[in-house]
């Protein structure tokens, strides 16, 4: 069984973000690159799956960044992925949402799959878009917000969180599944996997060599950013002064209370 | 596209300077796993084990998952790293506890690096790869009562007798020797042995060979979530496959130590950089005469004068990381690192004790127990004294030991 993992490459999460005036873009230079920290869930479930699975199963991550970027996809093989595919072109600078799931869709087509995983959402752009329309570009059913994943040959099962709840799935490979952070506990690479991860494989592929026959990029962008504003900054906290936690607890929940907040 | 000018980094209060940046992206990958474990599985503990003065000899197996003994090692289920990926691994679990951070050198530059180094390839089948998944725990007996500084004078005997050897004596001081399952021992052979007899040489011993038996020295009041021991040799018998054939002199002990004191010139930063972060935090929040103490300039010096002497240290550390990579590193190095660094740590974990005012003695904070810790770092693995004579006499040609 072929599992494909797509990943994104963000900047580092607890920096500042900065962006640029004139592009309107996220400035990525100067700032660490990071896995996005959603898509480790990702990987974690395709690595368990494997596990369960076991024979022929493979783990490939995919993703659709500049080739600067390859010590970061290491991390994942590090984590236990077998191989990985980067589409790195720098024709797909700029790419919106629709241009990423079909550049995505194509390679991930050419390389074959029957399962593929993906983050809820990227922690810099955020839209939480991607893993519906790679799945529409796939045509394949998308089950997104997953935080239970079962396999029984090509039998999917799932927990897709709602919310008000979860909702039961099912479905047959092959899929697309994107996972929230409650699926599982993402494993820490073992020094072991680190140093075995310099031996596995990067493809590194051009637009063309991934079989995208379509400009992407950002004068192909089907979006424009036309304005950004920073959100306000947030007031002053209330501080509530107590002699005791009981005096402090009470005074928060009055408080809360009066707002119609408990 | 978009041009943006270069600008200054980012100043971290941990890292001014940004050194973490020299290291590949495996070792910072290593040193993020090796943080977040010890967030996870020992910084939540660690209080209650120093108080309690308990080792947690379960956690030998989840340092061994990780890959972390043996790890600058090659083969024999041991990741292979580099030395400044296991320098940058000594300086994380350090961060949380020095004791700790001991039972990860003695196990693998003290126990399994002289089986790696100088065993036989049955030696080194049947204990290293346990070793390196923490199934089986090592320990390494040099010093004795009688013979700190100058372990050449040591008294433990092998007197060959037949096929056997039988071991005579008693070490002192030894890191994990209650819960070991096998000792890394050294010990003079009789002079009258023939071939070779008369030298140092290490002998493979597994717990539980009759005639073996450890102590545990209590009341210790450093290194408490670390065991230390007596090993007792009486009339111990052991096959003359115990014997290390690889090496058959004091080199066998000190290149052992040259490993481990590698590991402690990283690992001292891990400690004091704990105490100034700590201090840092405390200052800025503490308030005395209405203003954070952190607004005193005497308290400022203070963290001024961390700050510069822990970069300056990451500096030597890098560099003799570096030289360890090369493959031309000497002894004298390390003993630069390991005398600089303990040294200063010890320096900066008074310093920040001094910042957190009587909060600094209790373990609600980590800095008493780090600068207690040190205490025992300072003295083993070459005293200060000791490796500040190996440095003397490096510049001066002329030995000052006797
Ligand atoms: C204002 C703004 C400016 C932008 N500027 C830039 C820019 O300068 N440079 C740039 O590269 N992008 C830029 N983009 C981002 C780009 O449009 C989107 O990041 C991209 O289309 C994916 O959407 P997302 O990040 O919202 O992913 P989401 O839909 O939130 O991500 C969900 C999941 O999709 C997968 N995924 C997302 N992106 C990728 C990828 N590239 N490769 C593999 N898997 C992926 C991951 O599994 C992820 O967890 C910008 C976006 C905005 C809103
Ligand atoms: C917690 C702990 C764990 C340890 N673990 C191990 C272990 O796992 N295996 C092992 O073999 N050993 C271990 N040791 C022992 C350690 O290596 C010795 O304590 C160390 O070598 C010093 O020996 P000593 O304590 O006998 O001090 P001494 O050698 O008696 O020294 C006392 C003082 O005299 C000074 N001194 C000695 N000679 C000179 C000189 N020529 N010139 C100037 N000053 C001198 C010393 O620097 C020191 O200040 C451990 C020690 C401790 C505290």
């Amino acid at each position: 069984m072929k599992i494909l993992v797509t990943v994104k490459l963000v900047p580092d999460t607890t920096a500042e973000k900065r962006i640029d005036p004139s592009t309107k873009r996220l400035v990525r230079t100067g700032v660490e690159t990071v896995l996005n920290p959603f898509d480790e869930y990702a990987i974690e479930a395709a690595l368990q799956l494997k596990e369960k699975a076991g024979g022929d199963t493979t783990v490939t991550i995919v993703t659709l960044a500049p080739e600067s970027g390859k010590e970061i996809v290491r991390k994942a093989l590090a984590m236990g992925a077998d191989d990985a595919l980067m589409i790195s072109d720098p024709a797909a600078e700029g790419s919106d949402v629709w241009g990423t799931a079909y550049a995505l869709a194509q390679a991930i087509k050419k390389n074959g799959f029957d399962l593929v995983i993906a983050g809820t959402q990227s922690t810099d752009s955020t839209t939480g878009e991607l893993p519906g329309a790679l799945a529409e570009y796939l045509g394949v059913p998308g089950v997104t917000y997953v935080r239970k994943l079962d396999l029984d040959g090509t039998a999917l099962k799932a927990e897709r969180e709602t919310d008000t709840g979860y909702a039961k799935v099912s479905t047959d490979l092959p899929a697309l599944v994107s996972v929230t952070k409650s699926i599982n506990e993402p494993r820490y690479p073992s020094l072991k996997g680190i140093m075995g991860a310099k031996k596995k494989t990067i493809a590194v592929q051009t637009l063309a060599d991934a079989g995208v026959d379509k400009p992407i990029g950002s004068d192909a962008a089907r979006t424009e950013v036309t304005n950004l504003e920073t959100p306000p900054a947030r007031g002053k906290g209330q501080i509530f002064e107590a002699a005791d936690a009981v005096a402090g607890a009470t005074k928060i929940v009055e408080f809360l209370r009066e707002r119609k907040l408990v | 596209m978009s041009t943006t000018l270069p600008r200054p980094t980012k100043l971290d209060p941990l890292d001014m300077l940004d050194l973490d940046a020299d290291f590949t992206s495996d070792e910072r990958l290593i040193r993020d796993t090796v943080r977040d474990f010890t967030r996870r599985r020992i910084l939540p503990n660690i209080a209650d084990w120093f108080e309690r003065g308990v080792f947690p000899k379960e956690l030998a197996l989840e340092l061994g998952e990780l890959g972390l003994l043996g790890m600058h090692l090659d083969g024999y289920g041991c990741a292979g790293t580099s030395g400044t990926a296991y320098g940058i691994a000594c300086r994380e679990l350090e961060a949380a506890d020095s004791g700790l951070r001991s039972f990860v050198s003695v196990q693998g530059s003290l126990a399994m690096f002289p089986i790696h180094a100088y065993g036989s390839e049955e030696q080194k089948r049947e204990w290293l790869p346990r070793m390196a998944r923490g199934e089986a725990i090592g320990c390494f007996g040099l010093t004795e009562y009688d013979h700190g500084s100058d372990p050449s004078g040591m008294r433990t005997v092998a007197r060959r007798d037949g096929g056997d050897y039988v071991l005579d004596g008693s070490k002192a001081w030894i890191t994990n020797g209650g819960v070991a399952d096998v000792a890394v021992v050294w010990a003079r052979t009789n002079p009258d042995d023939g071939p070779k007899s008369g030298a140092v040489r290490g002998f493979v011993v597994p717990a539980g060979t009759k005639g073996f038996s450890t102590k545990n020295i209590e009341r210790k009041i450093s290194l408490r979530a670390s065991v230390t021991s007596e090993l007792l040799f009486e009339n111990c018998r052991v096959p003359a496959s115990a014997i290390l054939p690889g090496v058959a002199s004091m080199r066998g002990p000190l290149s052992c130590l040259s490993e481990a004191r590698y590991g402690i010139l990283w690992g001292a930063l891990g400690a004091a950089r704990a105490c100034y972060e700590a201090a840092l935090e405390y200052a800025k929040t503490r308030v005395q005469f209405d203003k954070p103490i952190a607004s005193f300039q005497l308290t400022q010096q203070k963290l001024v004068d961390m700050m510069l002497e822990l970069q300056k240290g990451q500096l030597l550390a890098t560099a003799i990381g570096r030289l360890k990579d090369a493959g031309t590193i000497a002894p004298q190095h390390v003993s630069m690192g390991k005398l600089n660094n303990v040294r200063e740590a010890l320096a900066i974990c008074r310093e920040a004790r001094t910042i957190l005012g009587a909060s600094g003695i209790t373990l609600e904070y980590p800095v008493i127990r780090h600068m207690n810790n040190l205490e025992s770092v300072l003295t083993y693995e070459g005293t200060s004294e000791v490796h500040t004579l190996i440095l003397g006499q490096a510049l001066t040609g002329i030995g000052a030991f006797s």
